[in-house]
């Protein structure tokens, strides 16, 4: 942090330098610039500096301009059978800040987006409960509320590079991401409404959630984490969800993997022990080189990735001044640190983080540099609140193999070539 | 038994203790019905509690099977295209390509139950009976070899069965295999003495090229003599095709048609009408489909009328699990409703 502080301090010495120096040979310089220099963009009247332009009420709910129109969510068709049950990528390549837009948050059905009304809308809750009850949406508007950014990230995110540098994009490898401000009312406090008292010890009671779409999606939650952090949302950066996320309602598990938020939440139930569901032991599983498989591998550990540059966004510009942004996260905690590396990870440096990490939220860094024109091996390395370092890709395989599909957070390279154009690979 | 940063482990070990000693209730939501939880309820444990009543074989299951599932999972449930295998892969998961398949690695045969009865069929979720459930689970158990073709599999004796992979999972471990090695002060220069690029992501060449263009679906791949053979269309009865487009909504789940149309399980119906069979660029016809383009079907409204009454008889071995427009004036009406969008 003092070594930032630093340069950023030199940073404005030496911009208050530079610009006393130019103010003083601003007349030299108009008088010697060459007029075929000037742009017509400014010496000659454009149309929308003299007429009229939209009123309000043309767009009465706005879409980004139409100039953005290629900032959209991608998939990749090879990869399953149907888009009705499939994954799209945020272009995370093309945003910045933290935030993810809703409209272009990665989604990810099993049986399509379903179109559930309000007042359709009902919440069970049953089982090892005191009461088992319905709520409606509006039942839910009416609970103590409250707000929280989390990173959702599906287990697959990342997946189909284990076994090598496969897809060309920063929104392809790592576009399975969104980060939201959610609204909405803790899992606790709807438990305590219909009473756990029934459930008797809580340690090792569990929740089974589904969802109100026809693949219904269960997953089996710790009473633990259920009771911790669990949260039942109905808005999302201020607005309703939107129909791809689950509207009206879906649950966020904070720092756990994206399956388990389970959208168009209808019925939750205190259980036993885990149901072992399809989507807990076929699927979301991670299967070791041995044979083995890993299950209740739930939360996301810390990962990071440049967007820019990066393949969807080569360096235009050439030689000079180049800022590099990125994204970090950890289902552990707070992003604390990250580096970044321009030569495949043999040196790193510290980048900046654009405002201090909060707990199972996305943090974007940045990293500024003066570009040599020279090729680029460009990583970036997370470190959360644990002290846990991102690993290379390397590492993992050491430990996983090559067949984990799920929760790989290896540390990306970006090769920059000398005219700007930035390709996935891998390093030794 | 799970493994938490010890802090949220702190936190949540605290609301435990004082979970059921929360503020009072608001007095919300109203109490469930035993028949709405019984309608909503469909969970089985791994213990078999909540099992449905019900039996079947395999001999029943493998006609409920080709009707119901064929289309996606293959005749011997060994998948078709993307879409799953159900059969196979036993001793293969520590191998290179490992196949995961219900007999392979589903460890919970209450799993197999609870999601076939639960989820399936894809596009019709919980319609099957709860006899038809153990008959396709029993079809799929035999497909792996698990069982007999006349072993009766029911609520009573669906646990006996061993599943190959029940052993083969253990809880996450990554706090002793993983964090403990990698909560280090991490190395900041002279890391490695080289750096060799290994694997560059344009070798392979599967990303998805940047705004494709829908209009390449739309341009049909020449047939076998390298002509396009497209036959003359009679004009659209407007009326009629309107009519169409309400019956079109049966085809919706799995076809898209216009201009922004997609390949979805199904190929896009645009310029169907008067054109080759099986010319639409993009999509992976089954077998069926490819030898009767090489024969020379053209979609003629007469050949499209026979094959929408009965897609699986027409065309043996079609993956579209659609079984057919009962009544002629839907198969007119919506043969009608392509013709808007061929030419």
């Amino acid at each position: 942090m003092s070594k930032v502080n630093k340069r950023n301090t030199q940073t404005r010495r030496s911009f208050l330098r530079g610009a006393a120096l130019s103010s003083a040979g601003a007349v030299v310089a108009v008088s010697s610039t060459a007029k075929e220099q000037s742009e017509a963009l400014i010496t000659e009247a454009q149309s929308w500096a003299q007429e009229l332009a939209d009123g309000v009420d043309v767009t009465p709910y706005g879409l980004p301009i139409e100039h953005e129109g290629d900032v959209i969510r991608r998939n990749v068709p090879w990869l399953t059978a149907d888009a009705v049950s499939s994954v799209n990528f945020t272009p995370i390549h093309a945003l910045d800040g933290t935030i993810t837009p809703q409209g272009c948050a990665f989604e990810r059905h099993h049986s399509g987006a379903i179109d559930l009304k309000k007042e359709d809308y009902r919440l069970m809750i049953n089982g090892l409960v005191d009461k088992p009850m319905i709520f409606t949406y509006f039942d839910l508007e009416r609970f103590p509320r409250e707000n929280h950014v989390y990173f959702c990230e599906c287990a697959a995110n990342t997946g189909m590079e284990w076994a090598g540098a496969q897809l060309n994009g920063a929104q392809f490898t790592h576009g399975m991401i969104h980060n939201m401000e959610y609204t909405g009312v803790p899992l606790r406090t709807i438990l305590n409404e219909v009473g756990l008292i029934a459930a008797g010890d809580l340690k090792d009671k569990w929740v089974f959630v589904e969802g109100a779409d026809a693949s219904s999606n269960g997953r089996s939650i710790p009473m633990e984490k259920a009771l911790d952090d669990v949260f039942v949302a109905f808005k999302a950066n201020g607005e309703a969800l939107r129909k791809e996320h689950g509207y009206p309602v879906r649950l966020v598990v904070p720092g756990w993997e994206g399956n388990m938020w389970v959208k168009w939440l209808r019925r939750i139930e205190v259980t036993d022990g885990p149901v072992e569901s399809r989507e807990e032991t076929s699927k979301y599983t991670d299967t070791l080189s041995d044979g083995r498989s890993r299950k209740w591998t739930w939360a996301m550990d810390a990962k990071s990735v440049v967007t820019n540059p990066s393949p969807q966004m080569p360096i235009k510009h050439g030689s000079g001044s180049l800022l590099i942004s990125g994204l970090a996260w950890s289902g552990h905690g707070a992003i604390k640190r990250v580096d970044v590396s321009l030569d495949g990870g043999k040196n790193w440096r510290i980048a900046s983080l654009s405002k201090p990490g909060e707990k199972m939220a996305v943090s974007r860094f940045y990293f500024h540099t003066d570009w040599d024109g020279e090729e680029m091996l460009l990583q970036s390395r997370a470190i959360d609140e644990t002290g846990y370092v991102q690993p290379t890709k390397t590492q993992l395989r050491a430990v996983r193999g090559l067949n984990s599909i799920y929760h790989n957070n290896c540390i990306q390279t970006w090769h920059v070539g000398k005219n700007g154009s930035v390709e996935n690979v891998e390093v030794s | 038994m799970l493994k938490f940063h010890r802090a949220a482990f702190l936190s949540a070990a605290l609301l435990i203790a004082a979970a059921p000693m929360l503020a009072d209730s608001y007095g919300l939501g109203r109490p469930a019905t035993m028949k709405e939880i019984a309608a909503w309820d469909w969970n089985i444990m791994p213990d078999g509690a909540g099992m449905p009543i019900g039996s079947g074989d395999a001999i029943d299951g493998e006609e409920v099977f080709a009707e119901k599932c064929a289309s996606c999972h293959g005749d011997f449930a060994e998948g078709m295209g993307r879409w799953p295998e159900l059969a196979g892969g036993i001793d293969t998961l520590d191998e290179d390509d490992p196949l995961k398949t219900v007999g392979s690695y589903w460890p919970y045969m209450s799993t197999v139950i609870d999601y076939v009865k639960r989820s399936m069929p894809y596009g019709y979720a919980g319609s099957l009976t709860d006899n038809e459930t153990y008959a396709i689970v029993a079809y799929i158990l035999y497909s792996n070899d698990l069982i007999e073709d006349d072993f009766v599999l029911s609520n009573h004796n669906a646990l006996d069965v061993e599943m190959p992979n029940a052993n083969g999972f253990i809880i996450d471990d990554r706090e002793e295999t993983e964090y403990a090695n990698w909560r280090t002060d991490p190395c900041m220069s002279n890391c490695k003495d080289t750096v060799k690029v290994t694997m560059r992501a344009r070798v392979l060449d599967v990303t998805p090229i940047e705004e494709a263009s829908s209009d390449s679906q739309l341009v049909p791949e020449a047939s076998q003599s390298g002509e396009v053979s497209v036959i003359q269309i009679n004009a659209v009865n407007q009326e009629l095709a309107d009519s169409g487009k309400k019956v079109f909504k049966k085809c919706k789940s799995c076809h898209q048609i216009g201009e922004k149309a997609k390949n979805r399980s199904g190929p896009i119906l645009n310029n169907m009408v008067g054109h080759p069979a099986a010319s639409v660029n993009g999509y992976k016809y089954s077998k069926s489909f490819k030898s009767a383009r090489e024969a020379g079907l053209i979609w003629t409204e007469e050949e499209l009328a026979k094959f929408l009454a009965k897609p699986k008889k027409y065309l043996k071995g079609t993956k579209m699990s659609f079984a057919g427009l009962k009544k002629e004036d839907d198969t007119k009406a919506v043969i009608e409703y392509l013709k808007l969008y061929s030419e």
